[in-house]
């Protein structure tokens, strides 16, 4: 504690409303950091206790006790078994369900072994009244030694009084719940005295998880490990012994706590809604109209702010390169900076959109539904249900749907998810498919009523789609594990969504984008933009003398020849020599050099390829800029005289965008989540691989 | 009768006497399935895998393979 800022960390069991507390504390005053060393989001905020104190709040992943089952829950127990540790918090908040009293309290009574000051947050004070339980609370402090208040989160009350607790010096409670047992209270000491630590509890876990414990060092843990086998002391053995003594002296506590417990049915109309909401066939078209929902969300009322979005970038590079003096520094703003720019924001309607109804599905309670009733069948295809929410997540963009794995608990589950999920169309597929389908597809309608170009657009989600749970399927059988695959888990009660959360979620999900992606997204802009403008020097300056000898004889006017240079210039750009070198290669596909170089391109970030083309076409045509659609139409091949972008060329591109892993930031965060190259160079390989086998096909069986 | 959670019956409630598997009971005892304490079937999804049961007003969902673990006394 010094200068007045002291770290407080939250925690609690999952569903218990430490997000909402947290919001609440922190307001838009947060980010989200690494934890050192380990992949895991940590999301950190600040927050004015009193007029003096100025606190930390960090958010911890929900977790039931200081055991951990996934990625996520290890770093709680690491946090609060490290006293060293940087991130030791000087308080603790435990966020209480008040309605679920019972498995609430095994948490706080580890943290009060570990002698960590701690506060009791009582949340859901306005259920608890509703189903008519009724907590002695004093009693409850005092039988604990830990400060209790009540708070209502969602609403954010009892948050200035929690806020006024933590502000005044807190010590730790002097209970002592887990008694431990005498034949192993030698081995303890050795560990305490060795690593100078301030209770026998704390040693006892780095005896019974020392693999857990990330913050020890090899050395470190191979003394543990030979002193527990010196004292035969076995991990685990003396866990369930240890649970079952924390719910004895819980037990004990409620009844003497609790004074009129809940109602036997105030659950009854949340037992009901899942009647409707799991029922065997009426559960499954719910789920499916809710997807359809999202999907016309995405599609329709995302199209407005992009065309804005679209329409506002385009106005403003034109202006730019107005009104800036000439010079390869402006034009670099104008042309490449500007537009790579535009190139992030315009996904950023899609992605909130999408990620707003997540959060509602998850804050209401049904995504949990969700994953119930898909997890048989997701396990058939070697996934989890709670793959579920990741593949939806996909929709919009692979990079937070990969960090949406980390809550899967068993590691081949979660790599096949983390392996599959890129196959989902993004939204950064979606300009491409759209400019493509709208170029080789008929806007006529089917029976008059289905859109074929809709149905086209449509058959490319369900391909990638399908294409992600076959794969998936195919690893189950390649990839070995002998660990085991739990679903266990709580089904909340169902709840209106609290907004602010849902909004914060958007602020975050679309943080992690803009910052993940968009730096790559804005750095290969840029270097395209050089490798479109620059090239062997001889071969550029020649460019006005070739073409005026070549068309010397032609009579062309002079917006004509600046078209030609322009074209020539692009052709011979390190860009044109690019998209020629990789020519005879995607040949077979169907593809050109300007189909080349847009592929190059997208290996970056599949959106490029729009504003590649559009460069392209662009330069070598006049200045009042067609709309790209057009323009492509009306390219023509050389080889056949007939139209460039022919339906068999069309439908190539479409599948080898469906299938390509082209995202460097999908690319990197895989990288990250499965630490080190192995699965994101395999995975480049595979989804590439197929998008040109695939595309192959397709084009010689068209053409 | 001595059976296990996974042949219980919609609606049908029973006291824990045990886990057959001590891995998942460690991870059953936290979310406060203790030997002694009322669990109640409410309903299995679709496909009858997985279950939801109701332990001390906690609604939970369990594989069948973890439900089948857990001995029932009724």
């Amino acid at each position: 504690m010094e200068n007045g800022r002291i770290r407080i960390a939250l925690t609690g069991k999952p569903n218990a409303g430490k997000s909402s507390l947290f919001n609440h504390l922190t307001g838009l005053n947060q980010k989200i950091g690494n934890f050192p060393g380990v992949t895991v989001d940590k999301r950190m905020g600040y927050c004015q206790l009193d007029n003096n104190t100025h606190a930390e709040i960090i958010d911890l992943p929900g977790i039931y006790s200081l055991y951990p089952r996934t990625l996520d829950e290890k770093i709680v127990t690491e946090i609060f078994s490290d006293q060293k540790s940087e991130l030791y918090p000087d308080k603790v908040v435990l966020i209480a369900d008040a309605t679920n009293l019972k498995n609430c309290m095994l948490l706080l009574t580890q943290l009060i072994d570990l002698r960590i000051p701690t506060v009791v947050a009582l949340n859901m004070m306005d259920l608890a009244a509703k189903s008519g339980l009724s907590i002695d609370v004093k009693r409850l402090s005092s039988l604990l030694d830990v400060p209790v208040v009540m708070i209502n989160a969602r609403k954010g009350h009892g948050i200035y009084e929690l806020k006024r607790l933590l502000a005044e010096p807190l010590s730790a409670s002097k209970k002592s719940v887990f008694q431990i047992e005498d034949e192993i209270k030698p081995v303890i000491a050795i560990i305490r005295n060795h690593f100078t630590l301030a209770t026998d509890y704390e040693a006892y876990h780095f005896l019974q998880q020392t693999d857990n414990l990330i913050f020890l060092t090899q050395e470190q843990r191979a003394f543990v490990k030979a002193v527990a086998k010196e004292h035969q002391f076995f991990p685990h053995k003396y866990q369930g012994a240890e649970t079952v003594m924390r719910y004895g002296f819980i037990q004990e506590l409620l009844n003497k706590a609790i004074v009129k417990p809940s109602h036997r049915d105030w659950k009854k109309v949340s037992h009901g809604i899942d009647r409707v909401l799991t029922h065997k066939v009426g559960g499954y078209l719910i789920f499916f109209g809710v997807l359809f929902l999202i999907f016309q969300a995405i599609f329709a009322w995302a199209q407005i702010p992009m065309d804005f979005i679209d329409s506002s970038f385009a106005r403003l590079s034109n202006n730019l390169s107005r009104e800036l003096p000439e010079g390869p520094f402006f034009e670099l703003i104008s042309q490449g900076i500007v537009p790579g720019i535009g190139g992030i924001v315009i996904f950023i309607p899609q992605i909130a959109i999408l990620f707003a109804c997540i959060a509602i599905l998850e804050e209401s309670g049904y995504m949990a539904r969700v994953v119930f009733l898909m997890d048989k069948a997701m396990r058939k295809f070697g996934l989890n249900g709670k793959s579920v929410v990741p593949l939806m997540s996909g929709w919009a963009c692979a990079i937070p749907a990969i960090m949406a794995t980390r809550t899967i608990d068993n590691w081949k589950e979660r790599l096949i998810t983390i392996f599959v999920t890129p196959f989902m169309s993004c939204s950064a597929r979606l300009p491409v498919f759209t400019i493509l389908v709208a170029l080789i597809i008929p806007d006529v309608k089917l029976f008059g009523f289905f859109n074929y170009q809709g149905l086209v657009l449509m058959g490319l989600y369900l391909l990638g789609f399908l294409a992600a749970i076959f794969s998936a399927w195919a690893m189950k059988f390649i990839l070995k594990t002998t660990e085991r695959s739990f679903l266990m888990m709580e089904l909340p009660t169902y709840r209106m969504p609290r907004w602010p959360n849902v909004g914060y979620t958007i602020i975050e999900k679309t943080k992690t984008f803009v910052f993940e992606a968009g730096r790559v997204i804005l750095a290969i802009s840029i270097i395209l933009w050089v490798l479109k403008s620059y090239g062997p020097l001889d071969e550029m300056n020649d460019a006005n003398r070739v073409v005026k000898a070549e068309s010397s004889s032609l009579q062309l006017s002079e917006a004509e020849i600046d078209n030609r240079v322009a074209a020539y210039k692009l052709e011979h750009s390190y860009a044109g020599k690019l998209g020629k070198g990789i020519e005879p290669l995607i040949r077979p596909l169907g593809f050109d050099w300007k189909i080349g170089i847009a592929l190059v391109s997208s290996f970056a970030a599949r959106e490029v390829f729009v504003g590649t083309i559009a460069a392209i076409y662009s330069i070598s045509s006049a200045e009042d800029q067609p709309t790209i659609k057009q323009r492509l139409r009306s390219e023509i091949n050389p080889e056949t005289g007939g139209p460039r972008y022919t339906p068999a060329v069309g439908m190539s591109l479409l599948i080898f965008y469906t299938f390509a892993m082209q995202c460097m930031s999908t690319l990197a965060i895989v990288k990250r989540e499965t630490k080190g190259w192995k699965w994101p160079l395999i995975q480049l390989a595979y989804m590439t691989g197929l998008a040109y086998l695939s595309a192959f096909i397709v084009y010689q069986v068209m053409s | 009768m001595a059976k296990n959670v996974a042949e219980m019956l919609p609606g049908e409630t029973a006291i824990i006497a045990g886990f057959a598997d001590e891995q998942i009971g460690l991870k059953l005892l936290e979310l406060g399935l203790l030997p002694g304490t009322a669990i109640r079937f409410n309903f299995t999804a679709p496909f009858g895998d997985p279950v939801c049961v109701s332990v001390s007003d906690v609604d939970l969902s369990l594989r069948i393979d973890e439900a089948s673990t857990i001995s029932v006394i009724n």
